[in-house]
């Protein structure tokens, strides 16, 4: 277990990162990652395919599926506990720190299968056959997620920047909404 | 100059930075000609750094109790576990089998045929599939070694079957006591940690040919059959029929031998 320690500790925070982003509320993002870590002490011996991260994620994205999954059946409404006031409030972004906060906000609005592979991609830096791993999807269909993810998040930028009134989001946007996204 | 195209994913790799640095340059000398492409990139170059600042402080925060990986271990430890309870099911097995085999010449009380293959496999499978420790004595990088033990042993050529198709990969495998003499077991699993048993060995006297038959104990099914003398057990914690599949799959590979 001497090597499990060294290998895998210093990946956590990464998890946790990783975790928050997809599924964004503190608690059950470190509910993800525990239970992903559990996972990973109890099947370290049956650990097959040398690179420790890439199969750490592919557990944790994994439990996460399943939990969107889950809540998208029962219909269950996950909190958002970080960042309500700059979802729904009209605090205009003004400053920097806003704008930062809001990209987690305009990220929230893609599809769960974009956001994943550009967190995986950009954030993380999963090379694009670890990320084709971990999602268990051809490579091919990471570079065209990529794509999208990276034009959808633009829209969404820009469609804040040209200073819609208050929270108009456009009809499109709206259209697209992932059902399983945070069960709203 | 004959550059190849820029595509697509090159612009992404160029944004990841992950272009060999020769193809990096030529992104950069094709982005300074095109400037609305650039303006493109450079978009997706800052939604990278904005997205990694704004997720930054998250990974820097101090670790929380409940994820601190020593104590996952020592919890895991000191759990009442699996592996023990499989020890003492095994140790109960060995007695069962051994009293079983006392008086099997009498009695006759023992299955015969696929039932009794059947029940050995859900044994071997009730027995090693929930064991975290050592589910499997020969893992799966020394497959030839594992072919080479249980072909000695089942004194017949053995060959794993690849499930690749169905998702499952091989861990490994053992050879497992039956009433009927040694069996070679191999088990399997998919990315989400379930196990497959595929039990084999040479049939006694009865069913040395028999067609697929399903069984069922509790959540654990399978389905078992014998060809030329040799019967195949496939278990999971599965229903029987969604297993035929992959059964059908095992019967294909062992009949290409």
């Amino acid at each position: 277990m001497k090597d499990m320690l060294l290998q895998v500790e210093p990946l956590i925070p990464a998890l946790r990162r990783y975790a928050r982003a997809l599924v964004r509320n503190r608690a059950n993002a470190d509910d993800l990652v525990q239970d992903c870590l559990e996972r990973a002490v109890s099947r370290w011996y049956q650990r097959r395919d040398g690179d420790v991260r890439a199969w750490l994620f592919t557990i944790l994205h994994n439990l996460a599926i399943n939990q969107f999954r889950q809540s998208a059946s029962r219909g269950r409404h996950v909190p958002i506990d970080e960042t309500n006031e700059d979802n729904f409030g009209e605090a205009a972004a003004q400053e920097q720190k806003l704008m930062v906060q809001d990209v987690l906000n305009k990220l929230a609005r893609l599809p769960e299968d974009q956001r994943a592979v550009l967190l995986l991609v950009a954030v993380e830096d999963l090379s694009y056959a670890d990320a084709a791993k971990v999602l268990n999807i051809p490579v091919g269909t990471v570079m065209s997620r990529l794509s999208r993810a990276r034009e959808r998040l633009q829209q969404e930028i820009e469609g804040a920047a040209d200073d819609t009134p208050k929270n108009v989001v456009p009809i499109r946007s709206v259209k697209n909404e992932p059902p399983a996204d945070h069960g709203r | 100059m004959n550059h190849r195209p820029i595509t697509e994913d090159d612009l992404h790799a160029y944004v990841d930075r992950v272009l060999e640095p020769e193809r990096q340059a030529e992104v950069a000398a094709y982005l300074g000609d095109h400037p609305d492409v650039a303006k493109r990139v450079a978009a997706f170059t800052d939604q990278r750094d904005l997205l990694r600042a704004a997720l930054a402080p998250s990974a820097e925060e101090p670790l929380p109790p409940e994820l601190n990986l020593s104590r996952i271990i020592e919890n895991r430890a000191r759990r009442p576990s699996v592996a023990r309870w499989a020890m003492a099911a095994m140790l109960l097995l060995s007695i069962g089998g051994l009293g079983g085999w006392a008086v099997r010449g009498a009695l006759q009380a023992s299955p015969e045929g696929l039932v009794a293959l059947a029940q050995e496999a859900t044994a071997s499978y009730n027995v090693y599939a929930p064991d975290r420790v050592r589910p499997v004595e020969v893992r799966a990088s020394d497959s030839a070694q594992l072919v080479q033990w249980v072909s000695d042993r089942l004194h017949r050529p053995v060959k794993v079957p690849d499930l690749a198709a169905s998702g499952y990969r091989l861990m490994g495998g053992r050879l497992v006591a039956t009433q009927h003499g040694p069996a070679a077991m191999f088990m399997y699993d998919d990315d989400h940690g379930s196990r497959l048993v595929v039990l084999t060995r040479p049939m006694s006297s009865a069913d040395q040919n028999a067609p697929m038959a399903s069984q069922s104990q509790g959540d654990v099914g399978g389905i078992a059959w014998a060809d030329d003398g040799v019967g195949y057990s496939l278990v999971g914690h599965a229903a029987p029929e969604s297993l035929r599949p992959i059964a059908n799959e095992v019967r294909k590979q062992a009949r290409a031998i």
